[in-house]
C-alpha cells in the first residue's frame, strides 16, 4: 500500500487534475452567461412590462425556492420522460446558468431600484430615449452596486458546480467518488478534493476582488458612501 | 363582452373582426384550430398527436402513483426538517463564539476562527458530507447514522456563515454600547451577555432568515449520503416507478412549501422581538 | 458652431416666433391644480425668473417645458412648432434643445466630469469618441473646471458639480436652457460661483428660464420675474416695476419675507 504522500502525488494528483479541467469548462460559460441572463433577468423586472415583470418575479422565486439539486434532477431525469434529453455536461451547464441567472437577477435588481430617479431624469433632459438611457447611464452604475453580490454568487456556483457528478458528469467530485471508491481511502482523496475547490474559490476571490478595484469609481461601493 | 375581448390573444385578435361577438370568436377559434391540424398532419407530424394520446391516460397513472406516495414522501419532508433544525441549532452554538471571538478574541483564536470559515466556505457542501461521512467520521471511529452526519456536517457548514452574520451585527453596534456597559461595571463576558448579543442577535434575524432558506435548500444533498429525507425518497419512488419528472415537481413544491412555512415563522419571529427603534 | 454666434446670427432673422412657449398648461394630480392653465412665452435671450414660495408649482413648470412631466392640457411648442408629447422622436428632440439644470445636479455617479458632459453628445448626438470629448473640454473651459475633467462626482464640491451640470447642458447647444432653483442644494459659499457662470451665460445672451430665490441676482438680471403661487402665475412684470419700493405687490411682499429670514 502506498504511503498518504506517494498516494496523494501518484494517485489524486492525475485522476483529479483531468476532473479540474471538466470543472472549469462547466463553471466559466456558467459564471459568463448566468452573469448576463441575471443582468438580462434583473433589467426587465424593475423596466418591463407589468406582464413581463410578473413572470420573471415568478420564475426568480420559483428557482430560489427549489434546491438546485432538484432542478438538475428535473432536467436530466425528469424531462426525458417528455422526450427532452440532454448529455449530462448540457443538463449540468443549464441547470447552473438558469439557477445563477435567477440568483444575479435579484442582486441586479436591487442595485437598479438603488439608482436615483435624478438620474433618469437627467439622462432624459438630455434627449436621450429611454433605451439609450438604460443601456448607457443605469446598467454601467447598476452592474458595479451588483458586483459583491455577484460576485459572491459566481463563488457559490464554483462550490454548486461539485453538483453536477449527481447528472453523472466526471468533474472533480465526481472523479474523486470513483477514486475513493475504488481505493478505499476516502478521508485522503476528499480531503484532497476539497483543497482543489478551496484553490478555485480563493483564486476566484481573489480575482473577483482585483475586478471590484478595477471597476471602483469615487462614490461606488460600500466604503466610499 | 369588452373584457372577454380584451382576454382573447393578440394573435386571435388578428382573425377576428372587432365587432364579431361569441359566435365569430368561436368560428375563428376553430378554424385557427383546423388549420393547426391539418398544418401538423401535412408537415408529417402524426408522432405528436400519438404522444399525446398516450399521455392522457400515463397522467392519470403518475397521479395515481404520487398519491400513493405521498405519505412516504411527507415522512422525508419531516426529516427533512429535522436535519435544518438540527444543523441550525448547532451552527448557532458554535456560531455565537466563534463571531465573539473573532471580535474580541485573541489573536490564535481570531486565526482558527477564520481559517475555519475559510475552509467551510470554499468547500463545496457535497465534498464536506462525502468527507465527513465516509472519511474523517470513520477515521476517528465515530460511527454515526447518515442522518446524524449530514446534521453535523450541515451544522458545521452553516456555523461558519452563521458566525459571520453575527460578525457583522455585533460590528454594526455602536461602540458607545460596550464602553457604557463597562462604564456601569460590568465585565466584558456581562457586558456581552447582557448588552451586546440580545441587540445583535435581533439585528441577525433578517441574516438569519436567509441562511435558514440557504440551508433547507443544502439539506436536499443530504441524499447523497443516504439519509432519507425527501430528495432520497422520491428519488427512490422515481427510479422504480418510472415517474421521475412529476416526482420532482411534488418535491419542489415541498420545498417551496417549507421554505414559505419556515420564513413565515422567522418573520413572527421578528416581531416579536421587534424594538421601536430598531429598522431591521 | 458656438452658441452665442448662432443666436447673434438669428436675432437678425425677424420676425420669428418665441423660442419656447407654453399655451394652457393644466396638470391635476390627486385631485389637486398642480398647474391651472399656465401660459409663457420665452423670446430669444430672455431671462424669465420664477419665485414663490415651495410648492406653489414652480419645479413642475419647469419640468413641463421640456415634458419630463406630461401636462395634463396645453400645448408646448420650440420656435413655433408644437410637440406632441406622445411622440418619442419629437419628445427627444425637444430635450435636445431644451438643457435643463437640476437643483440637485443629478451627475451622471459613474462617469468623470468630462465623460459627463460627452455622453449625450456621443449616445444622442452621435459624435466621435474624440469630438465629443473636445466638446466636453471646451465646454468645461467655459464653466472653469479644466482641471477637474477627469474628477468624479463623488470627488467634486457642489459647486463645482452644479458648473459641470451647467457645462453638460451647455454643449448640447440648446436653445433655451431651464435651471431648477440651481443654488438651493448648495452651501452659502458655493453659490457665487455658480451665479457667477450663470450670469456670464445672460451676458452672451443665452435665453433661460429659472427659479430661484436668489432676488439680488433676478432683480439684477431678470427680463421679466414670475411670481407663481398655487399653480397660478400671480404677477409678472419687469424687475424694477415689481419689486420697486413703492410697489404694494405680491411679489415684494415675498421678497421682504425672504430678506428678513
Amino acid at each position: 500500500m502506498l504511503s498518504t504522500m506517494d498516494f496523494f502525488w501518484e494517485r489524486i494528483v492525475p485522476n483529479l487534475d483531468k476532473g479540474l479541467w471538466l470543472t472549469v469548462q462547466i463553471i466559466a460559460p456558467s459564471a459568463i452567461i448566468g452573469f448576463l441572463l441575471g443582468v438580462f433577468i434583473g433589467t426587465l423586472r424593475v423596466f418591463g412590462s407589468p406582464k413581463i415583470r410578473k413572470v420573471m418575479d415568478v420564475y426568480t422565486a420559483i428557482i430560489r425556492g427549489v434546491p438546485l439539486v432538484v432542478q438538475l434532477f428535473i432536467l436530466y431525469f425528469g424531462l426525458p420522460s417528455i422526450g427532452i434529453y440532454f448529455q449530462p455536461y448540457t443538463a449540468a451547464v443549464l441547470g447552473f446558468i438558469l439557477c445563477s441567472g435567477a440568483y444575479h437577477s435579484e442582486y441586479i435588481r436591487g442595485a437598479l431600484l438603488s439608482i436615483k430617479q435624478g438620474q433618469l431624469k437627467a439622462a432624459y433632459a438630455l434627449g436621450f430615449t429611454r433605451v439609450q438611457t438604460i443601456l448607457w447611464i443605469v446598467v454601467p452604475q447598476a452592474v458595479r452596486r451588483a458586483l459583491p453580490g455577484c460576485g459572491n454568487e459566481i463563488i457559490y456556483l464554483i462550490k454548486y458546480s461539485s453538483l453536477a457528478y449527481i447528472v453523472t458528469c466526471m468533474e472533480l467530485t465526481g472523479k474523486a467518488k470513483a477514486l475513493a471508491a475504488q481505493t478505499f481511502r476516502f478521508t485522503e482523496v476528499f480531503f484532497a478534493v476539497g483543497l482543489y475547490y478551496l484553490f478555485l474559490t480563493t483564486v476566484a476571490t481573489w480575482l473577483l476582488a482585483w475586478l471590484e478595484r478595477r471597476l471602483s469609481i469615487p462614490g461606488f461601493g460600500g466604503k466610499s458612501r | 363582452m369588452l373584457r372577454s375581448e380584451k382576454r382573447t390573444h393578440r394573435l386571435l385578435r388578428l382573425y377576428i373582426p372587432p365587432d364579431s361577438g361569441w359566435r365569430g370568436t368561436l368560428s375563428a377559434l376553430s378554424g385557427f384550430l383546423a388549420c393547426i391540424t391539418v398544418f401538423c398532419c401535412e408537415k408529417g407530424m402524426p408522432e405528436f398527436f400519438t404522444t399525446l394520446n398516450s399521455l392522457i391516460p400515463q397522467f392519470f397513472d403518475k397521479l395515481l402513483v404520487i398519491w400513493e406516495a405521498l405519505p412516504y414522501i411527507l415522512g422525508g419532508a419531516l426529516v427533512t426538517a429535522a436535519t435544518i433544525v438540527g444543523a441550525l441549532g448547532l451552527g448557532l452554538i458554535l456560531g455565537i463564539p466563534m463571531a465573539v471571538g473573532q471580535i474580541y478574541g485573541p489573536v490564535p483564536v481570531r486565526l482558527f476562527v477564520r481559517l475555519y470559515v475559510w475552509f467551510f466556505r470554499g468547500t463545496p457542501l457535497l465534498v464536506l458530507l462525502f468527507l465527513f461521512y465516509f472519511g474523517l467520521f470513520q477515521f476517528i471511529g465515530l460511527d454515526v447514522s447518515a442522518f446524524v452526519a449530514s446534521c453535523l456536517v450541515l451544522g458545521l457548514t452553516s456555523a461558519a456563515y452563521q458566525s459571520q452574520i453575527f460578525r457583522a451585527s455585533i460590528s454594526a453596534l455602536p461602540m458607545g454600547q460596550m464602553k457604557a456597559a463597562r462604564a456601569l461595571g460590568m465585565s466584558d463576558a456581562q457586558a456581552l451577555r447582557n448588552v451586546i448579543l440580545p441587540q445583535a442577535l435581533r439585528l441577525s434575524i433578517p441574516g438569519w432568515s436567509n441562511e435558514f432558506s440557504i440551508l433547507l435548500k443544502d439539506s436536499a444533498l443530504a441524499y447523497a449520503l443516504g439519509t432519507p429525507e425527501i430528495m432520497a425518497r422520491v428519488n427512490f419512488v422515481a427510479t422504480r416507478t418510472y415517474t421521475h419528472l412529476p416526482l420532482y415537481i411534488v418535491a419542489a413544491i415541498l420545498y417551496f412549501i417549507i421554505t414559505l412555512i419556515g420564513l413565515y415563522f422567522l418573520r413572527a419571529l421578528e416581531r416579536r422581538a421587534r424594538i421601536p427603534g430598531y429598522n431591521m | 458652431m458656438r452658441p452665442e454666434y448662432r443666436y447673434a446670427l438669428m436675432n437678425t432673422q425677424t420676425p420669428h416666433p418665441p423660442v419656447l412657449s407654453m399655451r394652457n398648461i393644466s396638470i391635476t394630480l390627486g385631485g389637486r391644480k398642480i398647474l391651472n392653465s399656465v401660459s409663457l412665452d420665452v423670446e430669444r435671450g430672455e431671462l424669465k425668473v420664477l419665485i414663490g414660495p415651495s410648492g406653489g408649482g414652480k419645479s413642475t413648470f419647469l419640468q413641463c417645458m421640456n415634458l419630463l412631466v406630461t401636462p395634463d392640457a396645453g400645448s408646448v411648442s420650440i420656435e413655433g412648432a408644437s410637440v406632441n408629447p406622445h411622440d418619442k422622436k419629437a419628445l427627444c428632440r425637444l430635450r435636445q434643445d431644451v438643457g435643463m439644470i437640476f437643483q440637485d445636479f443629478n451627475l451622471f455617479d459613474h462617469l468623470t466630469a468630462v465623460k459627463n458632459v460627452a455622453i449625450a453628445l456621443r449616445r444622442v448626438k452621435g459624435m466621435s469618441r474624440e469630438a465629443a470629448e473636445e466638446r466636453a473640454m471646451h465646454e468645461l473651459g467655459r464653466v472653469g473646471l479644466t482641471d477637474k475633467a477627469d474628477l468624479y462626482p463623488a470627488h467634486l464640491s457642489g459647486g463645482q458639480k452644479q458648473r459641470v451640470a451647467i457645462a453638460r447642458a451647455l454643449a448640447m447647444d440648446p436653445k433655451v436652457i431651464l435651471l431648477d432653483e440651481p443654488t438651493s442644494a448648495l452651501d452659502p459659499e458655493l453659490v457665487g460661483e455658480v451665479l457667477a457662470v450663470i450670469r456670464d451665460l445672460a451676458k452672451s445672451g443665452m435665453t433661460m428660464i429659472m427659479a430661484t430665490h436668489q432676488m439680488d441676482f433676478a432683480t439684477a438680471l431678470a427680463s421679466e420675474i414670475l411670481f407663481m403661487e398655487q399653480g397660478n402665475i400671480i404677477e409678472r412684470g419687469t424687475p424694477g416695476s415689481l419689486l420697486a419700493p413703492d410697489s404694494a405687490t405680491r411679489t415684494r411682499d415675498f421678497c421682504t419675507r425672504l430678506a428678513d429670514m
